[in-house]
């Protein structure tokens, strides 16, 4: 038999909604698979025309050379506040910011809570890696206890330097959001759990539900000092410990216990 | 055409929406905040977005994403409210993003007073933030150009895909006069071809400032520069009052303009050679106006409303072929024309 006659069905692609550019992020990061996840979804959702994306300050903000649709990046800490305005202008287009825990939880904490208690009709893809990755591995809000980085030499002191902000838990008390939960990278099973919450996110901004944030813990072996399948191990049993896995809230306006709100719905 | 009677932050605002203005983003602060007092009112009914920012660095951040989607988009505050917005408005220079701010100047430095200043001067036409940009700056002194030049600081941010400031202060923002609210005349402008609007039928756009491959940024600050120079050849504005037979020419710029001409029209009634040159925009300066001046042999004497900052753009436009002398009063404090009357009328 003629190796042409063989009649093969297509079982996989490559996405349209990533450019065809090699990633390069570091051996180990969660970037590339949270951005591959982004783009499966966006593809499968057929919104890649109208996804306008926002690129953080931070490892990436080269997102915008990695997407293929129109990306914005933003000020330090400031997409919220740049999706406000993108979603206000044009509403019928799928905006999403994607930040690090230094860009959502230090310098843009005021943004992330007041586009959440807006009820802003917005996707967040918030990725937790307990580090500044793009500055070199200094402290976060998100640092774990005793964590060493560049800037906790013998380890994160609480007493000086505060306690690891749980921003899921935090805007999941907010009246304004709609949809809030954590999950992680490390497995066959979590990744398609976040490639499943990315999707019903996207969905929630389609179906003009409001509010949502998909927070990721995505592994930094470079500036966590580990091999990729260590920095694995260290998500599972160290960071999971504190940021326990879940959703914390999907509460859409109109549904049960939930008071209709203005902002963005009206 | 029948004149209007309105305070002036409330003329700008309306301006600004009769300008096609879409999108207002803005935080409470004295001396301003009739402007987004009167875009909550009137900009959604006619089809725009108000929002009132958690603070001033989410309202020009709100500024910044609305404006990369194509619309004209506005923020306004006063003087520490500016100060925090500098990030911001580094931001729409680097990404050449079009946007109008409003700075009602109040006295400084610190919390400062709400009384008129214009010690926001260097701020707003040397940069203000990081990097080597400029913003346009345009300086109203009545309610005619508060009104006018509104209408053009829109035009002019998408003619340069520039930030464009409009530099008044607590008179202009709080005073009522009559003036012409002339309707807005849609200018012939290139298409926004650079929005994020979803890339459908197109390659995808980026709207970034981050050029971080060999050369590019320096690329991208030569396109700056030649904008800006672009601007100095085609759009610097100003006024004069008498100057063509003056010994001495005083510069004075918004509401210190105001009380210049005045002392300026009674000494000439007195028989004094002297004029008054006003600068319209500040960034671009009419350095070259003011150079000729000097040339011909009149002293200048600038006015402001601060401890001397326009003079030094004076003083490198005249480049030492006159005498060029300061009167100023700065924290807020007010000139009189009877004061500067007196201060003047042995210079000339």
């Amino acid at each position: 038999m003629n190796a042409r006659d063989v009649k093969v069905d297509k079982v996989i692609e490559k996405v349209s909604s990533l450019k065809k550019v090699p990633l390069r992020y570091c051996p180990g990061c969660g970037h590339t698979i949270i951005h591959k996840l982004i783009a499966e979804v966006i593809d499968e959702l057929n919104i890649r025309e109208r996804t306008i994306g926002i690129a953080p300050v931070g490892c990436a903000v080269f997102a915008y050379d990695y997407f293929n649709f129109d990306m914005l990046e933003a000020a330090h800490g400031r997409p919220p506040a740049a999706a406000t305005g993108m979603k206000r202008m044009l509403p019928d287009r799928i905006i999403f910011s994607y930040q690090g825990d230094g860009d959502l939880s230090a310098i843009g904490t005021g943004e992330i809570i007041h586009a959440a208690n807006r009820g802003e009709n917005i996707t967040v893809f918030f990725v937790n890696n307990a580090t500044y990755g793009m500055t070199g591995g200094q402290m976060a809000p998100t640092t774990l206890p005793g964590q060493v980085t560049t800037t906790t030499h013998v380890g994160r002191e609480i007493k000086t330097t505060g306690f690891p902000l749980r921003m899921s838990e935090m805007l999941a008390t907010i009246e304004g959001s709609s949809l809030i939960a954590r999950t992680a990278v490390d497995s066959p099973d979590n990744l398609v759990n976040t490639k499943k919450l990315i999707e019903k996110a996207l969905k929630y901004q389609m179906e003009d539900k409001g509010f949502s944030m998909i927070e990721i813990l995505s592994p930094c072996p470079t500036n966590w000092g580990m091999t990729p399948a260590k920095a694995i191990t260290w998500l599972r049993e160290e960071m999971m410990h504190f940021y326990k896995l879940g959703v914390f809230k999907d509460c859409p306006p109109g549904s049960q216990n939930q008071q209709p709100s203005g902002g963005s719905r009206q | 055409m029948k004149k209007a009677l309105m305070k002036g932050n409330e003329a700008l605002a309306e301006a600004a929406i009769q300008a096609g203005c879409k999108f207002y983003a803005g935080y409470p602060i004295t001396p301003q905040n009739e402007i987004p007092e009167y875009m909550s009112r009137r900009l959604p009914p006619r089809g725009g977005i108000f929002i009132q920012a958690e603070s001033e660095v989410a309202a020009i951040n709100m500024v910044f994403g609305a404006s990369a989607c194509g619309a004209r988009a506005m923020t306004s505050s006063s003087s520490p409210g500016i100060s925090l917005k500098q990030e911001g408005i580094s931001f729409l220079a680097g990404a050449e993003l079009p946007a109008v701010i409003v700075n009602m100047q109040r006295g400084g430095p610190g919390l400062g007073n709400i009384s008129a200043s214009q010690a926001d001067y260097f701020q707003a036409v040397k940069g203000g933030g990081h990097g080597d940009y400029r913003q346009f700056v345009l300086a109203p002194f009545n309610l005619q150009e508060m009104w006018d030049l509104t209408m053009l600081a829109f035009d002019k941010a998408d003619e340069y895909r520039n930030p464009v400031m409009i530099l008044g202060d607590s008179i202009l923002g709080q005073m009522m006069e009559p003036f012409i609210p002339s309707p807005y005349v849609k200018q012939a402008l290139p298409e926004k071809t650079w929005a994020l609007t979803g890339c459908a039928g197109r390659q995808p756009n980026v709207v970034k400032s981050l050029f971080v491959g060999e050369g590019e940024l320096e690329k991208r600050n030569y396109v700056l520069q030649d904008k800006y120079r672009r601007m100095k050849a085609k759009d610097v504005r100003f006024e004069t009052q008498d100057v063509e037979d003056s010994e001495l020419i005083v510069v004075s710029f918004g509401i210190a303009a105001r009380i210049a001409t005045e002392a300026v029209s009674m000494l000439r009634n007195i028989g004094k050679k002297v004029g008054h040159f006003r600068p319209i925009t500040l960034f671009p300066f009419p350095e070259k106006q003011i150079h000729d001046l000097a040339e011909r042999g009149a002293k200048f004497i600038v006015v402001e409303l601060n401890a001397g900052q326009m003079v030094e753009d004076v003083r490198l436009a005249v480049n030492g072929r006159s005498e060029v002398l300061f009167y100023g009063r700065p924290g807020g404090s007010v000139i009189t024309p009877e004061e500067l009357y007196d201060r003047l009328k042995d210079e000339c």
